[in-house]
């Protein structure tokens, strides 16, 4: 028996396989989501038959949740991520997760999701602010975050998306560096970023999500908020671990 | 029984027009400041202006700017386009200086009605009484010359009288649901206090109030529910009904009372029938405990209170986007929640529907939370 659990974001998806028997997770593997959530949930369907993970319980999370029409179970990407950081990092902390349409923070105490924010109906601070802008300097996001040089010069003063696309335009119109502005921009994300969480302040903090594995990011993020910020190579599967161990206890009833 | 009330309220704009008709003095109120008794007692009646939906909203950015709370924008747009049959049919509107979005507003309204503008102090104590009395005062003067009728001490207490066993009614109706499981759901709930608002006969309304409560009663059901159990306070709830009082029962959760403007905030407290009146009347509506007061701390007890009596499990703040003194109190009513037990979350948003998906995630979170 295999509790499965697929995070369905607006750029990756993400599947988690736990092993009943021996209580461990077997597999975590991601694909883009691309255009169609439907498309993706089929498409993870035939690998999760191939791969033989049937018989299953299936818990679908993420804002593509709704397109997973054989999950057994559905459930909120926050409960997850806070589930699945949990798991990985079983301490009190604050769970930041920057998601491609939104960013959450979800505060853990006793092992238990206590209170969570999300940012309103803005982009600024969330995956989409970061990839509108490598657009922009005409790179890929993965490059964005590889070549980024600092210049403590260069920094992006709006927060807003719109703004400070232009913002970058005359900064490139005046010859600065790209890979100057990229740090500028990954600043300007952690600070804000920082900033949306400042409710639920903590001692120590967990970085959950695609931005767990961009170093740079996560030291801009300590450095805003003046604490450490942990986190785990599998960070980025933390939403469809939670939606798994969460079928633990669904699989029951 | 349900059906009562909407019937009335279908039935009552009709009614106002032959009111109107009548020569009947129609008051406008946009706030539960607006000192209702003596409306009352000139005669006339108090319908409630505040407008919940936004399709006039874009008509008032003409003059109001965008990041203005949409109640306001709302109800000043209604006003505008002249689309609002109870604006219409307002002979004079009355405002109070509460928040600052709303006093402006009522200058400008000066510009498409005749309004009249009470001084709320903005805090509770001997000096604000004072003021507030002298305002009653002089509104009372102004509404016996507008209409030319006599408010007598014989009509004022039969108003202060009917008007109390309209709140003790209300209150009745509401405390049903510290029942377990609550025996009126949130959202009918919501809709009767709404309803309510536009039945003009007391009389008729305090009938059928009591008829309401007495069937509720007896089908009081002694269940075992494990439903969590949910109080809306924060600014009025008018206008997000479907996003968030809706959307919490069909997320599975119920909604156990409102500690707004649409219940709690408009009937609790009742005026002393013996002694003077007016300074009575003043008395009562400073107590209302609104977030436009400086040190509103009886908010915060209140939902202490409310958290023990309604077995609550989780409170949710409703601040729409631009009402600062509501947003600002949030931090103290989380406080109070978590002191007295329960979850608690703000949720910011307005009368579009563009958010409604990210609410719904909210909501949902919130409740597994729970
Ligand atoms: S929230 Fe305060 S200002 Fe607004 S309608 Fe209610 S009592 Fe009036
Ligand atoms: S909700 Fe807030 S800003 Fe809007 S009218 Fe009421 S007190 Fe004023």
């Amino acid at each position: 028996m295999y509790l499965i659990g697929i995070d369905i974001g607006s750029t990756s998806t993400k599947v988690a396989v736990f092993n009943k028997n021996d209580q461990k997770f077997t597999e975590l593997f991601l694909r883009p989501t691309g255009f169609s959530g439907v498309k993706i949930a089929d498409e993870i369907y035939e690998i999760l038959k191939e791969k033989n993970y049937f018989p299953s319980f299936i818990t679908a999370t993420g804002y593509g949740r709704v397109s997973v029409k054989y999950a057994n179970f559905t459930t909120t990407e926050i409960l997850c991520h806070a589930l699945g950081a949990n798991f990985l990092f079983p301490k009190d902390c604050t769970v930041i997760d920057v998601g491609g349409q939104d960013t959450k923070a979800i505060k853990i105490v006793a092992n238990r999701p206590e209170d969570f924010i999300m940012n309103d109906k803005c982009s600024a601070g969330t995956g989409k602010f970061i990839e509108v802008m490598a657009n922009r300097l005409g790179i890929d996001i993965n490059e964005l975050y590889t070549t980024a040089k600092k210049n403590l010069n260069i920094k992006l003063s709006s927060t807003c998306t719109v703004f400070a696309e232009s913002e970058i335009i005359s900064l490139m119109a005046n010859g600065v560096d790209k890979t100057q502005i990229a740090y500028g921009i990954i600043d300007s994300s952690a600070q804000k970023v920082a900033s949306l969480t400042k409710r639920l302040e903590n001692e120590i903090y967990f970085l959950s999500g695609g931005l767990s594995r961009v170093s740079l990011f996560k030291n801009l993020l300590a450095n805003h908020l003046q604490r450490e910020v942990f986190t785990d190579e599998n960070a980025i599967f933390c939403g469809a671990m939670g939606a798994s161990l969460i079928g633990l206890k669904k699989e029951k009833s | 029984m349900r059906m009562d009330f909407d019937k009335l309220k279908k039935r009552n704009s009709f009614e106002l027009q032959n009111l109107k008709a009548e020569g009947k003095p129609i008051v406008g109120t946009f706030c539960t400041y607006s000192p209702k008794e003596l409306i009352y007692a000139v005669g006339g009646v108090a319908v409630s202006l505040c407008a919940n939906d936004e399709s006039s909203i874009n008509i008032a950015h003409k003059e109001l700017p965008r990041n203005l709370c949409p109640l306001i924008k709302a109800s000043y747009g209604y006003a505008v386009s002249k689309k609002c049959p109870y604006m219409n049919a307002s002979d004079i509107i009355v405002g109070e200086t509460t928040c600052d979005g709303k006093k402006k507003m009522y200058e400008l309204l000066a510009n498409h009605k005749p309004v009249y503008v009470l001084e709320l102090p903005n805090m509770t104590n001997k000096r604000s009484l004072a003021l507030w009395k002298d305002e009653l005062i002089s509104f009372k003067e102004f509404l016996q010359e507008k209409f030319k009728a006599k408010i007598t001490q014989e009509n004022l207490l039969e108003a202060v009288k009917i008007h109390n066993e309209e709140r003790e009614l209300m209150c009745e109706l509401m405390e049903l649901n510290k029942a377990i499981p609550s025996p009126i759901k949130g959202s009918e709930l919501h809709e009767i206090l709404f309803a309510s608002e536009f039945i003009y006969d007391k009389k008729e309304k305090i009938k059928t109030l009591k008829a309401f409560i007495e069937a509720t009663k007896q089908n009081l059901e002694a269940k075992i529910s494990d439903k969590k159990r949910i109080i809306i306070t924060g600014c009025p709830s008018g206008g997000v009904y479907e996003k968030i009082i809706k959307q919490i029962e069909n997320l599975g959760a119920d909604v156990v009372a409102f500690e707004n403007c649409v219940g709690t905030k408009n009937y609790r407290n009742l005026v002393e029938e013996e002694g003077n009146l007016i300074e009575n009347i003043a008395k009562r509506y400073l107590e209302i405990p609104c977030s436009v007061m400086y040190k509103n701390d009886k908010r915060a007890q209140i939902i202490k209170e409310f958290i023990k009596e309604y077995s609550a499990d989780g409170v949710i703040d409703i601040v729409l986007s631009g009402c600062h003194t509501y947003a600002i109190e949030t931090n103290k009513i989380r406080e109070a929640s978590k002191e007295a037990g329960a979850n608690y979350m703000s949720l910011e948003t307005d009368y579009s529907r563009q958010d409604s998906g990210q609410i719904r995630t909210r909501l949902e979170a919130f409740i597994e939370l729970l």
